[in-house]
């Protein structure tokens, strides 16, 4: 027998519920909650599509000349030392 | 620089750091990584660049999730690289370079908004949705059909996530960046941040839920497809 919980209660886990950081017996009580509940559902596929995106190591990209102007100011840096 | 030696070796070999062995270290060093840091150390400066070069995107993140300008954060992302580069030789080799060079340009980005906060005693506090107990609530309910990471490919999509990630508070983006980005632990967040582990998970959860709801206009779809107009589902 699963206790019932709130949607509340769903929302203020879904992020540990990723992580696999909760207890099992939660685990089960939410498993049982979303099999019922189409709002929690979608709460969860898109937190987990989220993650998923952001992790993704083509969701970013650096600014145009990031690295022409981090060079140049190395060298500058280092033809500055040189001078010392 | 000064004179230091840096025992290239297979992982798990000791560095070899200002004379001493760094006892009990087990490196965790890639063999290419050592061999760039050897060279560096060793007076081959142009070396660096291929060290760093594959860890930008991730020290521009760090410094871009904590400092909403773009132009302060490629500056904080510049002064951590330079700092990186004097400091060199007092990498231990007990973490990734990678993430000894992420740990230090989050330092100097939190430094730079330190500064920036006493200039100017603000933060963007967001109202997002709150309930009574003050938790967050998901604005939307409806189905999200699964973005692929093809998507990514899309200006769009990317646009909507650097929109939706600057939509975020300086505390939630710090510690989702480093989560979810950058996948440190929630530990090595806590540490990083010097905040409690429990703070992390609180901000980490609001910062989820507000990205999920800022990216939901295109959730029917118009991500993968790339069309520019959303055509939103709501199933009531």
């Amino acid at each position: 027998m699963v206790i019932e919980i709130s949607c509340e209660d769903v929302w203020r886990e879904v992020s540990n519920y990723l992580d696999g950081d909760i207890t099992p017996q939660l685990r089960a009580r939410m498993r049982e909650h979303f099999k019922g509940c189409k709002h929690c559902t979608a709460v969860l596929d898109g937190t987990r599509n989220v993650v998923q995106l952001v992790g993704d190591a083509k969701a970013f990209v650096l600014p145009a000349g990031f690295s022409d102007r981090l060079y140049q100011k190395l060298d500058r840096k280092l033809s500055k030392d040189d001078q010392l | 620089m000064s004179a230091v030696a840096v025992r290239t070796g297979l992982p798990g070999t000791s560095l070899r750091v200002d004379g001493k062995t760094l006892a009990g270290t087990k490196s965790q060093v890639e063999p290419l990584e050592l061999e760039q840091i050897q060279r560096v150390l060793g007076g081959q400066h142009e070396a660096f660049r291929e060290l760093v070069r594959p860890c930008e995107p991730a020290v521009f993140m760090a410094t871009q999730a904590i400092l909403k300008n773009e132009a302060d954060a490629e500056d904080a992302a510049q002064e951590a690289i330079l700092k990186a580069f004097t400091n060199l030789s007092k990498f231990r080799g007990d973490s990734k370079f990678s993430t000894w060079l992420v740990r230090i340009a989050t330092n100097e980005a939190l430094m730079k908004l330190r500064k920036e906060r006493r200039q100017k005693l603000h933060d963007s506090l967001d109202d997002g949705s709150k309930n009574e107990k003050g938790d967050y609530v998901p604005r939307d309910f409806a189905d999200w059909r699964e973005i692929p990471s093809e998507a990514l490919q899309t200006k769009e999509l990317r646009q909507a996530l650097s929109r939706a990630l600057a939509s975020l508070t300086a505390k939630h983006r710090e510690v989702f960046v480093m989560r979810d980005v950058q996948h440190f632990t929630i530990e090595e967040t806590a540490k990083l941040l010097g905040i409690r582990k429990s703070a992390v998970k609180t901000r980490l959860l609001r910062a989820r839920l507000q990205m999920r709801d800022a990216l939901a206009p295109g959730m029917d779809g118009s991500w993968s497809t790339g069309r520019r107009e959303y055509k939103q589902v709501r199933p009531w």
